[in-house]
């Protein structure tokens, strides 16, 4: 069974298309680097896996649910473009209250290693609205991992990350693929995404135009697989 | 059931965390009440007699204004660093998260009303402590009306340009039956005419409980679509 399966997705902001009958089939434990030029539809799509958005046509299952499922969203991790984290509270307080909304058992205990986690232990009492903008960065991943989530969907994970920030978010991600978890992930910093991903997801104009693994090719050359479909006659 | 009572409660308690930190809602709404209720005092030259027949009614105008800088801030707090998406995509059921606003927001709009009224009195020369509970009764019961339909329209109006003055456009109209009813129960209760306010108080009842059960069903569809 696919962790996650899009089936014939689309998308309409009014009259415009933004995906166009989207078909994407994560299995379980996979990482997959969604590319695509701004606008193709990535930030879309994953707002759909994320329960955030519903699709005009087109179904969505995750692990063979409907990802509009409770359950289904508790075993979810989501990054998206904001940091989603609360500028008033600490970030130890922020992360009681993501802890509890996401059913953690022992919250409190949870927060404090996951502050540990990202570096940020140190400034456990601090509001988040005093913190630079790489420690917010990082208190957001550790917001998104905080309840060990079985499938990622990250938005652009790595951009306006410091050097650290993209080191934790490393590991983090290498921590939770060796535990099995399931990530997708849309960016544009190809070159981190491809040392991390086992598949690859192209998204051109709202439709899925190519799935497959990562080759060693994409991995020495970042903008291979761009080449390649824009090579192909369409 | 259970647990999404308990996360409302949680997001209950950030909410009114958050805005006991900053105070900006709260701020707004308590200075805006204070300084309408004053100039009321000055506004109208009347008699003792005729300020009682209109004292609910100004009561409820001053408190539904104010009602709006409370709940206008309800959703628009999430905005920054999209934290109303990280909610959405929790397993929190929708309706949680309205709930708990909508306590956030009521006890909010209690605690102005509760600062105000006194005030209210001071400057007009009006006798309420008499019926403080049974107006406190009422109080409770329609804030808590203002309240429910002010966060949905807070949670249709979050991502509107013009939101500000979204909000009180849709949301004024759908208040008049309550505000009616509140105002005259009020009024009767501080003219000491509380005998016949039963007509008046279904109606409170009637709208708090009709649009309770609808903004609790609608919300999913308001958030997710």
């Amino acid at each position: 069974m696919s962790a996650i399966a899009a089936d014939r997705v689309w998308k309409y902001f009014g009259d415009y298309p933004a995906l166009r009958g989207a078909t994407l089939e994560v299995p379980a434990g996979a990482c997959v680097a969604l590319l695509g030029r701004n606008g193709a539809g990535k930030t879309t799509l994953l707002r759909i896996l994320a329960n955030l958005s519903k699709p005009s046509k087109g179904e969505v299952t995750v692990f063979g649910e409907s990802a509009r499922d409770e359950k289904i969203r508790a075993r979810i991790g989501y990054l998206g473009h904001g940091i989603g984290v609360y500028d008033d509270l600490s970030a130890f307080e922020n992360l009681i209250l993501f802890g509890q909304l996401m059913n953690v058992p022992d919250t409190k205990a949870a927060a404090n290693a996951a502050l540990e986690r990202v570096g940020l232990t140190r400034v456990r009492d601090g509001f988040a609205r005093e913190f630079s903008r790489g420690m917010r960065q990082r208190l957001a991943v550790a917001r998104a991992f905080l309840h060990n989530p079985e499938i990622l969907l990250l938005d652009e994970p790595f951009t306006s990350l410091d050097d650290r920030a993209i080191a934790v978010l490393h590991e983090l991600l290498r921590d939770a693929l060796a535990k099995g978890a399931t990530i997708v992930m849309s960016t544009h910093q190809i070159r981190e995404a491809m040392e991390l991903a086992t598949q690859v997801a192209l998204l051109e104009r709202g439709k899925i135009v190519h799935t497959g693994p990562r080759t060693p090719e994409m991995l020495a050359d970042p903008g291979w697989l761009y080449r390649m479909y824009e090579e192909k006659p369409q | 059931m259970k647990q999404g009572l308990l996360a409302a409660l949680f997001i209950a308690r950030k909410d009114l965390r958050t805005e006991f930190r900053t105070k900006e809602a709260l701020n707004a709404s308590v200075s805006f009440a204070l300084v309408v209720l004053m100039l009321f005092s000055f506004a109208f030259d009347l008699g003792r007699e005729e300020f009682y027949d209109i004292s609910g009614g100004l009561l409820w105008l001053v408190y539904v204004f104010a009602g709006a800088l409370i709940v206008n801030r309800s959703f628009i707090r999430e905005v920054p660093n999209d934290c109303l998406d990280v909610l959405i995509a929790s397993p929190m059921p929708p309706w949680a998260l309205f709930l708990g606003k909508t306590i956030a927001s009521f006890v909010l709009l209690l605690i102005v009303e509760l600062i105000s009224l006194p005030v209210y009195g001071l400057f007009n020369n009006l006798q309420w402590v008499h019926a403080f509970w049974p107006l406190f009764g009422v109080m409770t019961l329609a804030t808590w009306g203002i309240t429910i339909t002010g966060v949905a329209f807070s949670a249709v109006t979050v991502n509107v340009r013009l939101r500000e003055l979204m909000l009180p456009v849709l949301h004024y109209p759908l208040l008049i039956p309550l505000l009616v009813g509140a105002m005259q129960v009020s009024t009767a209760l501080i003219k000491g005419e509380a005998s016949d306010i039963m007509q008046e108080l279904r109606i409170v009842i009637a709208f708090d409980l009709i649009f309770t059960s609808l903004a609790l069903y609608l919300i999913e569809f308001i958030l997710v679509g």
